[in-house]
């Protein structure tokens, strides 16, 4: 990273401790709003953050590593999580899942070398009525079929194409 | 596709004015108003069944340490498979929600209260906003609330970040301190012990509603609905092979066959009662009541069609607690690794009876020393399928599966 990127991340990091206060409570909004801009949270943000709350930062990492929604390896723009959950199972997510993987050409856990998709599992989202469900960053989509796959993807291209600089919330 | 609504019967809260239970509560004195949540025997929607007025009391008497105040938290978690209905609640009546908060405030004497919304719905987050907003500006949030002198009480929203085991209320309040959500050991209880060491009441996002509609058309009503030992009407949220899946309305005590009667589901040969902690119960017991003295539920029904493999039901359960587990203690990290493999072995047709006992015994361990109800609960499904369903597990060969 370079030097005058790690300063903005740091004045931006202390920005999010100023609104959130100084204290281990505002761990998790503070590590949400980076998460949700950056996709990921880089060891460096994890210091600043600790440095700037006054904790380790393997208490940073420690939290970051628990929850299924953070994340410290880089990820996708777009997030596809497909719930595996029994409800989306008995309505056929183990096709929608196939063809996730046929479109984007990555496995589950993987991410996409441009560094647009990264395909995962998730568990129940509570839309087990309208299942196979899947959420794509913040946005649900609910009886996801097998040939609805496609389109899906291409929604989020089409996003991308429109604000290529920006963390983009389909 | 959008997601489209899920209710599939009229609701009492559909009766409910907004600011109508509020109004009543406030008409009362502390002690009256927790008396009149005892009276309507109202217990807590989100599993447990723990008695919400015996909660409120608890938390009335605790002192609090130092200057800080007391606290309320809502718990919108909704995490366990197959429930959706604090989805419905928190997007259709959200304000009967943020009230029962209020009025539990006003009980206990907490200045703080917050929302614990679960990851998933943060597409929820900017609805709930504006009617948190709209509610300080009618004056129902904020400083001497409807005009009660020296009553304050707000209310924020605080997101969690996909962890199952945060539903816990102890796990809940770590995540909300800025930690893993690792559950502590209980005693102390969060009415005494909670957020930020202070007295805390945790509620299910359905417990509070139903509060406010208790104080909107009173106790002897709300206990009127039900049985004896379980008042009042239940949401259900209901999945899996039926004709009309969605968020139904029952009062409490309904058979499942009376259920499976109302949602298209006749003809099934299971039904998990209380989702992947809950237990799969096989046709013959369809009688069997939905209640607190028969099958306790948070009200997850999945409905298993005819043609369904249950070892396979099994086996989707336990990679959800493999993977939900929070690793704290051994019987559950290692237990649910353990009898998923177990799981696979009956799959490929491998498993002796000797094995399955063992099995067995694993999962009687897991339930007596696991810390939290995770891993107290995580095998039920296991053995309820086991004991229903035994033709189907033993001597598997690859045309089962
Ligand atoms: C693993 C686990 C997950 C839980 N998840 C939830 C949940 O998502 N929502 C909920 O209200 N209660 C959940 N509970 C129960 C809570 O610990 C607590 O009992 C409940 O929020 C109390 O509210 P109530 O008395 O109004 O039901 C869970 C319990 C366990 C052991
Ligand atoms: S039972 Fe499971 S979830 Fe609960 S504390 Fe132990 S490891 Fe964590
Ligand atoms: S099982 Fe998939 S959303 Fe609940």
């Amino acid at each position: 990273m370079l030097v005058s990127q790690q300063q903005k991340l740091q004045e931006e990091i202390r920005a999010l401790v100023a609104r959130h206060g100084r204290t281990r409570a505002a761990l998790m909004p503070v590590l949400q709003e980076l998460q949700e801009k950056y996709a990921s949270i880089t060891d460096f943000a994890m210091q600043v953050v600790a440095d700037e709350l006054g904790i380790h930062p393997s208490e940073v990492y420690g939290v970051v590593s628990f929850y299924a929604f953070l994340h410290h390896e880089p990820k996708g723009r777009f997030q596809i999580r497909l719930c595996q959950t029994i409800s989306c199972d008995l309505a056929g997510k183990a096709r929608v899942a196939k063809q996730l993987e046929n479109e984007l050409g990555i496995a589950f856990g993987e991410t996409t070398p441009d560094g647009r998709f990264s395909l995962e599992w998730a568990s129940c989202l509570g839309m087990c009525d309208q299942g196979p469900a899947l959420l794509v960053n913040d946005r649900v989509y609910t009886r996801v079929t097998a040939e609805q796959a496609h389109r899906i993807i291409e929604e989020c291209r089409s996003v991308f194409g429109a604000h290529a600089t920006q963390a983009a919330h389909a | 596709m959008q997601p489209s609504d899920s209710r599939k019967t009229p609701l009492t809260f559909d009766t409910i004015e907004p600011g109508s239970g509020l109004a009543a509560a406030l008409a009362k004195s502390r002690a009256d108003i927790i008396g009149e949540v005892s009276a309507s025997n109202l217990k807590g929607r989100g599993g447990a069944g723990f008695p919400t007025g015996t909660k409120w009391n608890l938390a009335a008497a605790a002192r609090v340490h130092g200057e800080a105040a007391k606290y309320v938290i809502c718990n919108a978690d909704e995490g366990e498979p197959g429930t959706f209905k604090d989805r419905v609640l928190l997007t259709a009546y959200a304000d009967l929600v943020f009230e029962g908060m209020t009025i539990a405030a006003r009980a206990i004497g907490a200045t703080r209260g917050l929302l614990y919304l679960r990851g998933e719905y943060v597409y929820l987050r900017p609805h709930l906003e504006a009617v948190l907003d709209r509610r300080r500006k009618a004056g129902q949030l904020g400083a001497d609330i409807l005009g009660t002198p020296g009553f304050e009480f707000d209310i924020e929203i605080r997101m969690g970040a996909g962890a199952y085991v945060c539903g816990e209320e102890t796990a809940l309040i770590e995540s909300l301190e800025g930690h893993r959500g690792e559950p502590r050991n209980r005693p102390p209880f969060p009415v005494n012990t909670g957020f930020m060491g202070q007295p805390t009441v945790v509620n299910n996002v359905e417990t509070l509603a139903s509060v406010t509609a208790i104080f909107a058309k009173g106790a002897a009503w709300f206990r009127g609905i039900g049985t004896e030992k379980s008042s009042g009407f239940k949401l259900f949220s209901v999945s899996g092979d039926c004709d009309a899946p969605g968020v139904y309305e029952f009062p409490l005590g309904i058979t499942i066959a009376e259920l499976l009667e109302r949602v298209g589901g006749t003809g099934a040969k299971a039904v998990q009662v209380g989702g992947a902690s809950g237990q799969a119960v096989p046709a013959s017991q369809f009688g069997r009541r939905i209640a607190f003295e028969d099958l306790a539920t948070g009200g997850s029904i999945i409905v298993f069609g005819p043609g369904r493999d249950m070892l396979h039901v099994a086996k989707n359960f336990m990679e959800f607690f493999v993977e939900e587990s929070c690793g704290q203690c051994t019987p559950c990290r290692a237990g649910n690794a353990k009898l998923l493999e177990g799981i696979e072995r009956l799959e490929r047709g491998a498993c002796s009876s000797a094995y399955l006992n063992e099995l067995v015994r694993l999962c009687e361990t897991m339930q007596v020393a696991s810390k939290c109800g995770l891993g107290q609960s995580s095998p039920n499904a296991f053995l309820s399928i086991v004991t229903n369903f035994q033709d189907e597990i033993l001597g598997r060969t690859p045309a089962d599966r």
